[in-house]
């Protein structure tokens, strides 16, 4: 392997030294050294993140099954970024004692979820893609187990794990279908011979079927709720974003390169399953109390959203998911850093706890709000423009009603959004959660987010650099 | 710096000084000194748009800026006013200082009421000074957030369902305006070409007719939301009565200014051919407004009710105006807009004041105020007098110009509907003169209410400000439709020369 084979590889085999490089520090600290294996493997993430922006030979390699371009890359950087901001979170909770003494576990199972994705983002071959994905999802089950003194986490564990490996199995199931016909699993190749043939067409929706699943798609979201409100709140986050947020990635770059042919049958599957998707997600939130169960829900619908910017396969639908999905990764993460800060400190998950936050805990309520009304897209937080941007990617393909589907569903998910705003800034309550000081990474964190929130939208260069790497069917 | 900039700037300026300052009591003084600064900027930029054009200068639109923002879309952020943004500008600074005056004495959580009031300001002047229509719903999206806090958190009565109701409302109405922008911008450049979202740029073209048909009316109605128009008006009585003082005057005076604005500004200008074709249906809906308002308020017993289904009616006589499409017509929807701006500020702040001193709305309970606190009585009495039209105030000027200009109109349709407006300045009357006789003249019926003290001097400042204004224009309305007209011109010359009359 000459250097430049290993560089184009960087992105993985960094993070494959990261593990090992935990694994040693787990091997050589005893039990009091176990706290510094969170900030060792907190810088340790930062450098990676920082070195993949360093700008390197793009290429292909093992006979182009693994992809590395310059929006592969972008990709994966965006991942990166928001990966670090569920490890910054993290501390503060592996601190605690219960949660200590697996910390290294913790990381290890964490950066090989990671690398699963950024395996998955580049390949340009069915089994290397399969690969990807397993890697990334079978530690993220043992990472919702994570927390022992909890039923509800093993629940979401074995929840994850088994739906998981169903929806593995259709995937791979329709990829073989897809073998059979066309006789080989390079993207490239399947792209030449692809005739859209009706075994071809189930094979497409087997893996749409696997994909959905991934990406919290209704009807395949019904995993969703439930392992969110069980696994660890930093779990939670890190699945509600960047697993989602990267196999909408890798879905787009499929749809875009494999499936042009039969364009017409997916933009069909995804008008309706988006529809169900944001007014199922909208609808069941409005209902519930738990405030991890409720992101859940707001995530799914999220995605629905997201699914605007596919439908059109136009460059600006993939600049517009690839921006949002930056834009929903700083939003989420700063809400559910809210949510983790005010867990670990008062151990409340439900809604009605944040009653009268305002009055106790006014900078947590703003940031959450900011994030709230990210999520949401008022202006003038970057939400707004993410929205926008997929809105217009759609309307540019003439699905104007789908766009005023999506626009009216913003309007019920404004309302859930704002019970919650609600609670924190109008509801009085006798006995708010008391007035407590967050750690610095903690406020670290969060004021990343924040910031995030409005340089996003402000600074139109971010979304000018991720349209030039775009591209359309 | 383009000085229109600077009507963004001050406000968020003005936050940033409520933010730091250290003793609670500070706050007001930080918030009255930026919006006098505010109000100050407003009065020099009516001197200098109008020595501009005495100077001949007769660009469209002036103090023009264009920085491109996002280069792939076309998006800029594009300022630019004519005689008409300007006066709505004036209007927006009278009513907001107002505002804060009428707002002294609010003690919970203080610094952030000015903060979230002074927000909405800054959407309300950021649209007033856009030219590009993505700039431009980004502050009109803006100025609808803060009310849900105004409304939640200092508000009075059913305030929880009256802001989520208002908020839900309002931004179910700039999602279809979202669908009807967008469909303006991918049919700006029927010829080929860019695509663009400015304004001006977008009205040399003419978009096609299906176009046009689809998204005339979801532009018009998400504009006519905001607007009052029938049947989405319901948001209106609620949110107003249960709003605080400065948040109702804000509101009624200024915000639902922004539908009829918008709706004029962005429908009808750009999509000249739809307007003509399918006005009729808005027609029948927005005088249905204004004598629907008209009767409702009749029948309230609640002061700030009365008030808003006024609002209703009179924003809806906006509408009613603009959809005439004439000169005339248009002129007076926008001093109507102007007057009627000022007039309701009056109203809501003149309820506020009795109210902090009664405790009550209710028209029953009160009587024979005039004696104890006459300097209130008075101002409600021409504020009264305004409101139904009344020759020497403001309302008068816009609504004999409003019903000139549709009568203007030969066929049968718009004759039967302008006679149907007409009569709703009868119905005025009654609500109006109801008010006054119940509330303020006569013996006075409640002892509880024989010591109360009368105006304080911020009230007074609020009051009078708006009453001279009002009177103002009532008196010497030519300086402001001579300012209007001069804009108005090259605009109702596009209209003219795309339909045939």
């Amino acid at each position: 392997m000459s250097l430049d084979n290993l560089l184009i590889m960087r992105h993985e085999l960094l993070l494959t030294l990261a593990a090992l490089l935990v694994l040693s520090a787990e091997i050589f600290t005893g039990p009091h050294g176990k706290k510094q294996i969170g900030i060792f493997s907190v810088i340790l993430f930062a450098l990676i993140t920082a070195a993949g922006f360093l700008p390197v030979k793009y290429g292909t390699l093992f006979g182009g099954m693994y992809v590395a371009s310059a929006t592969t890359v972008l990709m994966k950087n965006i991942i990166n970024i928001g990966a670090l901001l569920v490890f910054v979170q993290s501390v503060s909770w592996l601190g605690k004692e219960e949660n200590r003494e697996r910390i290294s576990e913790y990381f290890i199972l964490l950066i090989s979820t990671l690398a699963g994705m950024n395996f998955m983002i580049s390949s340009g071959h069915f089994l290397m893609f399969y690969i990807g994905i397993e890697l990334a999802t079978i530690p993220v089950a043992a990472l919702s187990a994570y927390d022992r003194y909890r039923n509800t986490s093993a629940e979401a564990g074995i929840k994850l794990i088994l739906s998981s490996a169903l929806s593995s199995g259709i995937l791979i199931y329709g990829l073989s279908m897809i073998y059979g016909t066309t006789g080989t699993l390079y993207f490239a190749e399947i792209q030449k011979v692809f005739t859209g043939n009706n075994l071809q067409v189930l094979g497409f929706i087997f893996f749409f079927a696997g994909m959905a699943f991934k990406i919290s798609i209704v009807p395949f979201h019904l995993w969703t709720a439930d392992v969110y409100e069980g696994s660890p709140v930093n779990i939670t986050s890190y699945l509600s974003v960047i697993s989602k947020g990267s196999a909408v990635f890798i879905f787009m770059i499929i749809l875009f390169t494999v499936f042009p042919v039969i364009m017409g049958s997916w933009q069909k599957t995804i008008y309706v399953t988006s529809v169900l998707t944001m007014t199922i997600g909208n609808l069941f939130a409005i209902r519930q109390q738990n405030i991890k169960r409720f992101l859940a829900f707001s995530s799914i619908s999220q995605a629905g959203y997201i699914l605007l910017g596919l439908i059109g396969g136009n460059q600006l639908g993939m600049a517009s998911v690839i921006y949002y999905v930056l834009v929903y990764i700083f939003s989420n993460l700063g809400a559910f850093g809210v949510v983790a800060a005010i867990s670990n400190a008062s151990g409340k998950e439900n809604i009605s706890d944040y009653n009268g936050l305002y009055h106790t805990n006014p900078r947590l309520s703003l940031i959450m709000t900011l994030s709230l009304f990210s999520l949401a897209g008022i202006p003038p937080v970057a939400g707004f423009f993410g929205k926008f941007f997929l809105f217009t990617a759609a309307a540019q393909k003439g699905f104007y009603l789908l766009v005023l589907i999506a626009v009216l569903n913003t309007i019920i998910s404004l309302y859930y959004y704002l019970l919650v705003v609600k609670a924190m800034f109008i509801n009085k309550c006798d006995t708010p959660i008391g007035t407590f000081r967050s750690d610095s990474l903690t406020r670290i964190a969060l004021l990343a987010c924040v910031a995030g929130i409005f340089a996003m939208g402000f600074a139109s260069v971010i979304f000018e650099l991720i349209r030039n790497l775009s591209y359309g069917v | 710096m383009n000085i229109l900039s600077l009507f963004v700037i001050i406000p968020v300026l003005t936050i940033t000084g409520i933010v730091l300052v250290k003793d609670v009591k500070r706050t007001k003084l930080v918030a009255a000194i930026g919006m006098g600064i505010q109000l100050i900027m407003s009065a020099v930029l009516i001197f200098l748009y109008l020595s501009q054009r005495r100077a001949g200068n007769t660009d469209e639109m002036l103090f023009v800026s264009n920085v491109l923002w996002f280069k792939s879309l076309n998006i800029a952020y594009a300022v630019g006013v004519d005689g008409i943004s300007v006066a709505m500008i004036g209007l927006t600074s009278i009513v907001v200082f107002a505002g804060i005056f009428a707002s002294w004495e609010v003690e919970f959580l203080r610094k952030e009421f000015f903060i979230s009031l002074i927000l909405l300001a800054t959407g309300v002047f950021g649209f007033f000074i856009s030219i590009d229509l993505f700039t431009m719903f980004l502050f009109y999206e803006l100025a609808v957030i803060p009310m849900y806090l105004l409304i939640g958190i200092w508000g009075t009565g059913p305030k929880d369902y009256s802001a989520m109701k208002l908020t839900l409302m309002l931004m179910g109405g700039s999602a279809l305006l979202l669908v009807g922008l967008l469909g303006i911008y991918f049919n700006s450049a029927p010829g080929g070409g860019k695509l663009t979202f400015n304004i001006l740029e977008i009205s040399k073209v003419t978009m096609p007719m299906s176009a046009q048909r689809l998204f005339f009316p979801l532009t018009f109605v998400g504009f006519g939301v905001l607007g009052a128009l029938f049947p989405f008006h319901t948001w209106s009585p609620d949110g107003h009565a249960s709003a605080p003082t400065a948040v109702s005057m804000l509101h009624a005076g200024v915000l639902m200014k922004l539908g009829g604005y918008g709706a004029f500004r962005v429908a009808i200008f750009l999509m000249p051919q739809a307007a003509k074709e399918l006005s009729w249906i808005f027609i029948i809906l927005t005088s249905i407004s204004v004598v629907y308002g008209a009767f409702g308020a009749i029948v309230q017993k609640d002061l700030k009710y009365i008030n808003a289904y006024s609002s209703v009616s009179h924003c809806g006589l906006v509408l009613f105006a603009v959809l005439m499409m004439n000169k005339t017509a248009m002129d007076g929807a926008i001093i109507q807009m102007i007057s009627h701006g000022l007039m309701t500020a009056l109203f809501f702040a003149l309820i506020g004041m009795i109210y902090g001193r009664t405790h009550t709305r209710m028209i029953n309970e009160m009587g024979g105020l005039m004696k104890v606190i006459p300097f209130l009585s008075v101002c409600y009495v021409i504020a009264g007098l305004a409101s139904l039209g009344l020759p020497g105030l403001s309302g008068f000027v816009a609504e004999m110009t409003i019903f000139v200009g549709a009568f203007q109109h030969t066929d049968t349709f718009h004759r039967v509907v302008t006679i149907m407006a007409i009569s709703s300045i009868v119905i005025t009357a009654v609500y109006i003169l109801r008010v006054v006789a119940i509330l303020l003249l006569g013996p006075s019926t409640n002892e509880h209410y024989d010591h109360l003290k009368d105006a304080k001097w911020y009230e007074r400042v609020s009051a009078v400000t708006l009453i001279g204004s009002v009177a103002a224009i009532g008196l010497a309305p030519f300086w402001l439709s001579s300012m209007i007209g001069v804009s108005l011109q090259p605009i109702v010359d596009r209209i003219m020369a795309i339909i045939p009359m």
